[in-house]
């Protein structure tokens, strides 16, 4: 009936439009799911936009989203450009979390300037090394990292969880952490926490490093062909494992801010996916530092947006995670259509 | 019914995108006729053949097989209408044995039925006087083998129409001869053949006719008997070319730069890939290397260039032991490689990246600082695409958008401006149009005089009798000869390649 057949390859400029145009799309098929929900598919826009960016407030709660989220996906580009596929940015950010978390439970003593820090570089450290335990078995047993880091996350997760209920847990009342001290927050800079200074800088670093670095270049050759990346004289292995301690390190990092500025302790629900979310971002970024930046906004609007929705329309957030889904299956799509097209199986007369 | 025309494709066109891959190509095909069809690489011959076979559809003109007009919406179709394609790279599936792989897709009915099936086969084998061993694996048989599995699982199909992708490509010289046999069988039979080719020699011997393309379009059908190479190649190329390899005579060094002695490798599995090889190669002269594909090879000039673990033996650079060095030692030390793998892009290449990008790929280590200078990389690619005429539009273009020829004069434009005193390369030819070939041979040459110790693996016998200054013949892993390319036949060195040493088996 239909066949497949390749199309040549298309500009990039072209490609974005598409890329743009199958996300318009997919909020129209997501309209027409909520239409069947029984509510109005304007409304619901327009809550969503409003839930998002209706008051300082809101675009407060959207930046506490699009942060955390920047920062995530900058560690993930890494990752994917080497091909190494890190699905573990949500088990790295909850290390990040725990690691900057113990700093700011144990050493409120110290002043800010020392303990920020201090809790930053614990984020960076922890982070990097709940990635190096994936790369280190792929590079010694050939192991597959999607594998292994999806199946570390739960195994983050559950950790914090323990730390809650188990040891962690405040004296008496409520099974949670204590909250941190004040000096233990990150500030703030014009009404939203100094994360956003810190995403922007590590945007600018990432792009620089992909780039205009050797180290970058052999990231991107690595990712194209281990042969090749051989024959340049690149070592592989220690490339690999530099660039997950990275990207680990970044997720981490974002833990860091995440729990520091936003949630100010530690909870079991404090990435509230995002390390999941990034993933999506950061693929729909195609892999560009300053394009994240964009995904994790159009993101953080959908999720905080969401939220709202929860309560205006009492439309669950499973509805926003729906969406997420359907855009990501767009986009793909598109992805599908860009590159071949779909005829007729010719009867006679021919393929036109 | 021999001298009816059966296949007759008129005015056909087809488009990809905005590249004509074929504009107004017509191709006309009698019983129990030998078709060769010649062009050069990307003159739209597989194109027009993938039309025949039902993975192609055109964009206008008409195909007629037996004088009925046809429309083709899969192979299957094609295949309905008794044309069965024999491609470049075999379809078959290596643990089957040779009945399993020529009956798959073709049986009918929930049973199989091995005693039917064996029956047919054979049956097919005396009429066209093939030799099929049915029980063999396909993992056990030459490539020769593997090729005449293909053609009776095409004739067990019932198809009596033949399209051959280059099918001398992957053969010896003997293997070759065998299958010109075959399909001057299957001619007398009243198959028509049509045989997809460049090489001249082989339109010469075996067509009756012959379809020139150029760009996409037929330039001419004629007699084989009625014209010559030089005129083929005129037609092809569309203006006179000088067909002569120079071999130019400059002073060999005293010394040599490359000494390999009882190199040996074994792989994890314990196959033996290569076995006790030993040779040299001295600067400003060009060795040679001859062997079926899959002889090693590969491995040989892994090993050299430090990609690959040798298992025993030595390899000498200018009289210093670089086995065991890692690639970048043995590349500053002045060792540059050029292998070209099947698929053009496999190695040494990043398909995905621009030309700047992959001019700087084995020198971007050698800048100081952690960063890396794009303009100074940037004229570097644009030198590379200006001396070596790589047309592009920029040196930004990324690699896999270009023509293989050009692809693979980036590849051994960088390897040469390395300034290597050893250069290996490895099939730099490899799908190359004839005037493309020519500019790399012209390169070699122009190494060569400036004193540079040259390994060239090629797999036309031709042009390695024609350029080589030594040619080494490498049977299964191990050096059979190394011979003089001034007086030693194309047979001589085709059994060696099989593995035969006339000397050393009269011993």
């Amino acid at each position: 009936m239909f066949r497949i057949i390749k199309k040549p390859e298309l500009s990039p400029g072209r490609a974005v439009l598409s890329q743009i145009l199958a996300i318009l799309v997919s909020l129209c098929a997501a309209a027409i799911i909520v239409l069947i929900l029984g509510y109005n598919p304007i409304e619901f826009y327009a809550n969503l936009v409003k839930g998002a960016l209706g008051s300082a407030y809101r675009v407060r709660a959207t930046f506490n989203k699009a942060i955390p989220l920047v920062i995530l996906s900058l560690g993930t580009l890494i990752a994917f450009k080497m091909k190494f596929w890190n699905i573990g940015a949500e088990g790295q950010m909850c290390m990040g979390a725990f690691g900057a978390a113990y700093f700011a439970l144990n050493f409120s003593h110290l002043p800010a300037y020392v303990l920020l820090p201090l809790m930053a570089l614990a984020g960076l450290v922890c982070g990097g090394i709940w990635a190096l335990i994936p790369a280190l078995l792929k590079v010694k047993f050939g192991t597959s990292e999607t594998l292994v880091t999806l199946m570390l996350n739960y195994v983050a997760l559950r950790w914090i969880t323990y730390l809650q209920y188990g040891p962690w847990r405040e004296v008496g009342g409520m099974p949670k952490i204590a909250t941190f001290e004040a000096n233990a927050v990150l500030p703030s800079v014009f009404g939203i926490h100094i994360g956003w200074i810190i995403a922007l800088v590590l945007t600018v670093f990432v792009y620089i490093l992909m780039t205009r670095t050797k180290f970058g270049y052999e990231i991107s050759v690595l990712g194209e062909s281990q042969a090749t990346a051989r024959y340049a004289g690149i070592n592989v292995n220690k490339t690999i494992v530099i660039a997950i301690l990275l990207s680990g390190a970044l997720c981490g990092l974002a833990g860091m801010v995440q729990s520091s500025a936003v949630e100010k302790t530690l909870t079991e629900q404090f990435t509230g996916g995002l390390g999941f979310t990034a993933v999506i971002t950061t693929y729909l970024a195609r892999l560009s530092a300053p394009a994240i930046i964009v995904t994790s906004f159009l993101f953080a609007i959908l999720l905080a947006g969401g939220s709202f929705l929860e309560t205006s329309m009492r439309i669950p957030i499973s509805m926003i995670y729906a969406m997420q889904a359907v855009i990501i299956f767009f986009v793909l799509g598109s992805e599908f259509f860009l590159n071949y097209k779909i005829v007729p199986r010719a009867g006679k007369g021919g393929a036109k | 019914m021999p001298d009816t025309v059966c296949i007759e494709m008129r005015g056909i066109s087809k488009h990809f995108g905005t590249v004509a891959a074929n504009e107004n190509a017509n191709l006309e095909v009698k019983r129990g006729e030998i078709h060769a069809l010649l062009g050069e690489n990307g003159s739209g011959k597989s194109t027009l053949m993938n039309m025949l076979a039902g993975i192609y559809s055109p964009d206008s003109g008409t195909i007629k097989i037996e004088g009925e007009e046809k429309t083709f919406a899969s192979p299957h179709d094609s295949i309905a209408a008794g044309i069965g394609m024999v491609h470049q790279h075999f379809k078959l599936v290596e643990v089957m044995t040779a009945a399993e792989n020529i009956s798959a897709g073709s049986e009918k009915g929930l049973f199989r039925s091995p005693k039917k099936i064996a029956k047919k086969i054979s049956d097919i084998c005396t009429k066209y006087g093939l030799d099929v061993d049915s029980q063999k694996k396909v993992y056990n048989m030459s490539v020769g083998e593997k090729q005449t599995i293909e053609i009776v699982k095409m004739l067990y199909r019932g198809a009596s129409m033949f399209i051959l992708d280059e099918p001398t490509a992957v053969l010896t010289p003997q293997e070759a001869d065998i299958l010109f046999d075959i399909l001057r069988n299957m001619k007398k039979q009243g198959c028509a053949i049509i045989i997809i080719t460049h090489k001249l020699n082989e339109v010469m011997e075996i067509s009756d006719r012959v379809t020139v393309l150029r760009a996409g379009e037929t330039i001419a059908t004629v007699n084989t008997c009625e014209t010559n190479p030089q005129q083929l190649t005129e037609m092809m190329v569309g203006k006179p070319v000088e067909l002569k390899i120079t071999r130019e005579e400059p002073k060999r060094s005293e010394a040599p730069v490359l000494e390999i002695e009882n190199l040996s490798c074994t792989t994890d599995t314990g196959r033996e890939i290569l076995n006790k090889m030993s040779f040299t190669v001295h600067g400003g002269e060009i060795l040679g290397v001859a062997g079926i594909a899959g002889s090693g090879q590969k491995e040989l000039c892994e090993i050299i260039a430090g990609m690959e673990k040798a298992s025993g033996g030595s390899v000498r650079f200018e009289q210093e032991e670089i086995l065991g060095m890692s690639p970048i030692e043995i590349l500053r030390r002045g060792v540059s490689m050029s292998f070209v793998p099947e698929d053009r892009l496999g190695m040494g290449l990043v398909a995905g990246m621009d030309i700047t990008n992959n001019v700087m790929l084995r020198s971007f280590q050698k800048s100081k600082g952690i960063f890396i200078d794009i303009a100074e990389n940037r004229k570097k690619a644009e030198e590379i695409v200006e001396r070596y005429d790589v047309s592009t539009p920029s040196v930004n273009h990324v690699l896999r958008k270009l023509s293989g020829g050009n692809i693979q004069k980036v590849l051994l434009g960088r390897e040469v401006e390395l300034n290597p005193k050893l250069l290996i390369t490895a099939y730099p030819v490899r799908g190359l149009d004839i005037n493309a070939s020519y500019n790399i041979y012209d390169i070699l040459n122009a190494q060569k005089k400036e004193g540079v110790a040259i390994l060239f693996i090629g797999e036309d016998l031709d042009v390695l009798l024609a350029l080589c200054d030594r040619l080494l013949v490498m049977h299964d892993g191990a050096v059979m000869d190394i011979v003089d390319p001034k007086t030693v036949t194309k047979e001589e060195v085709g059994l060696l390649m099989l593995g035969h040493h006339p000397e050393k088996e009269e011993k």
